[in-house]
């Protein structure tokens, strides 16, 4: 479906600062694809999604979805059918609104006109969908989301992005900011929504247990490069021992630098 | 002069819903105002003097000001100039579009001319006292455009710009250009100042092109008395007319300080000192407040 062809990235140019972030990436991401993406800070990680999702534009390569180039199309066209969520789980929805304004501007994508589509239809949709999270959300329509905790409101954004069926939802560490409960609760309805409504979906996370159990698919990334694609029963057979181990034999390094690389909490 | 200061609030308090629109819900300090107020005001009043239709003349400032906001957030969103400078450079630059519309005059009077208020006057002069005739014009004026805003600020579009203001990377992740929704915003903004100075050119009598000399910052100061009356609330019905009330309050307060500033030694020129004052007041007011509730909610949390 999308597919990065030699793919590369450099940051600042020509001055002291210059980066290398992804170096020469190929990556074909198939329909029904759950892959999870494993790596250090700084492996590139943020900046592969970056690329798919059209923050910022490579210096070399190309990036299509099926067979269109979309390499230099902006963000916010790619958003009508890549879905994102941030670490940060304020960015997905706006604070001083209330939650079912919200959910009317994140419902379709797309531009909005002059038009008021915001009426008892559509909150009654609104609350039959947010039963889903099972939060009591639906009984707090008319509140602001200022008013919501992180985990409340990265459950919503996520079930908001799923409800505009992407083609491709690109989820950031999306658990990492939450505290244990949250995070796990909304781990759960990650899992619940992709298997539901069949969405193809790329996942990063610090946690290699987590890898390993969701997803048909593993990428391991170091140093702007993926180092380690596995997928199918392979991946199934994988135990955190021996990812550390498959580590080392491609990078040889030492087992200390990767407990601070690929730390398992 | 009560009477007085009801009706420059309303005339600027049209203006005060523009600031308001750019300042709270784009979340986009616009300094164009200063501009396109005089604009609007000089855009009247030379359709007054060529004769056109009088209704034709405001909608014709209208347009005015809606370009010279679309200028100025064209500017931010294609040079990657900050919001402020783009806004400093369209006012700027509308000072001498302003003395040439105005035929390369600096003030032009239309005290004899037929302008709406004059109309409106002649209407109904034999059944309304006078001084309350300009009132009850403004009133229905004012109340049109807030609950248009209002209904504006209600619609998908409206929504969708609220939210930006707020949290920019949300309305891209909804596959929405927020340049679009920023140059749609800033327009509509100065499109309602410019309707504004054009009222005030009829109701002063004449365009001047200082006319816009501070008016952010009366507008501004406008918005946040107008915040002060309310806490909070995110119903934009709500908002707007504390941003209309704030607008009459501090022009109370202007008039106190123009008619009673000279038992302290005070002139004209201190107004804008006392703006600033004003403003800095407020902030500390609202700032101090901001830190109480964080005190209690701690003790609470605790």
């Amino acid at each position: 479906m999308i597919a990065l062809k030699n793919v590369s990235i450099v940051f600042n140019p020509g001055t002291v600062n210059e980066n290398q972030a992804i170096s020469n990436i190929n990556l074909k991401i198939n329909e029904g694809d759950f892959i999870t993406v494993i790596g250090s800070n700084g492996a590139g990680k943020s900046t592969l999604f970056n690329l798919i999702a059209g923050t910022i534009v490579p210096t070399q390569g190309s990036i299509s979805l099926n067979d269109r180039d979309i390499t230099r199309e902006p963000e916010f066209k790619r958003a009508r059918y890549i879905g994102r969520i941030f670490q940060n789980p304020l960015l997905g929805t706006a604070s001083n609104m209330s939650l079912e304004d919200n959910m009317m501007i994140t419902y379709k994508k797309g531009f909005k006109w002059l038009k008021r589509s915001l009426n008892n239809r559509m909150r009654e949709y609104f609350r039959t969908e947010l039963l889903q999270l099972k939060m009591g959300l639906e009984l707090r329509m008319k509140e602001n989301l200022a008013m919501f905790s992180g985990g409340q409101r990265q459950a919503l954004t996520l079930l908001m992005m799923v409800l505009s069926k992407p083609d491709l939802i690109l989820l950031d560490e999306h658990t990492a900011a939450l505290d244990p409960k949250n995070a796990q609760i909304v781990l759960e309805l990650t899992h619940k929504f992709i298997q539901e409504y069949k969405l193809t979906s790329m996942m990063i996370t610090h946690n290699m247990s987590h890898a390993i159990e969701f997803g048909n698919r593993l990428l391991m990334m170091d140093k702007g490069e993926i180092i380690f694609d596995v997928q199918g029963e392979e991946k199934k057979a994988l135990t955190v021992e021996k990812l550390i181990e498959k580590f080392h034999q491609i990078r040889h390094k030492t087992f200390e630098n990767d407990r601070t690389l690929l730390s398992d909490d | 002069m009560i009477e007085g200061i009801l009706v420059e609030g309303l005339i600027y308090g049209i203006m005060v819903l523009g600031v308001f629109i750019t300042f709270r819900v784009l979340d986009f300090p616009d300094l164009t105002v200063d501009g396109s107020f005089p604009l609007g005001a000089a855009l009247m009043v030379q359709c007054i003097l060529l004769g056109t239709n009088i209704w034709l003349a405001l909608l014709v400032a209208f347009v005015g000001g809606v370009l010279a906001g679309v200028t100025t957030a064209l500017i931010h969103n294609h040079l990657k100039v900050p919001n402020l400078l783009a806004g400093i450079l369209t006012m700027t630059m509308l000072y001498s579009i302003n003395i040439r519309i105005m035929g390369n005059r600096a003030n032009v009077p239309v005290l004899k001319e037929e302008t709406i208020l004059s109309r409106v006057t002649e209407m109904f002069g034999d059944k309304i006292p006078e001084e309350y005739i300009l009132l009850i014009f403004f009133l229905m004026v004012v109340i049109i455009i807030k609950v248009l805003v209002d209904l504006f600020f209600r619609t998908d579009l409206g929504m969708t710009m609220g939210a930006m203001g707020n949290n920019e990377q949300m309305v891209i992740s909804q596959g929405v250009n927020p340049k679009t929704l920023k140059t749609i915003g800033v327009g509509l903004s100065n499109g309602l100042v410019a309707i504004s100075g054009a009222f005030a050119a009829q109701y002063l009598g004449f365009a001047d092109v200082g006319l816009g000399q501070g008016i952010i910052i009366s507008g501004l100061a406008s918005v946040m008395i107008g915040e002060f009356l309310v806490m909070k609330s995110n119903r934009i019905g709500v908002l707007t007319l504390c941003a209309i009330a704030g607008s009459i309050l501090f022009h109370g307060v202007m008039y106190l300080g123009r008619y009673y500033g000279y038992l302290i030694q005070m002139t004209p020129n201190d107004l804008n000192l006392i703006k600033g004052v004003l403003i800095i007041l407020l902030l500390v007011v609202t700032q101090s407040k901001k830190l109480k509730k964080v005190a209690i909610k701690a003790v609470v949390d605790k």
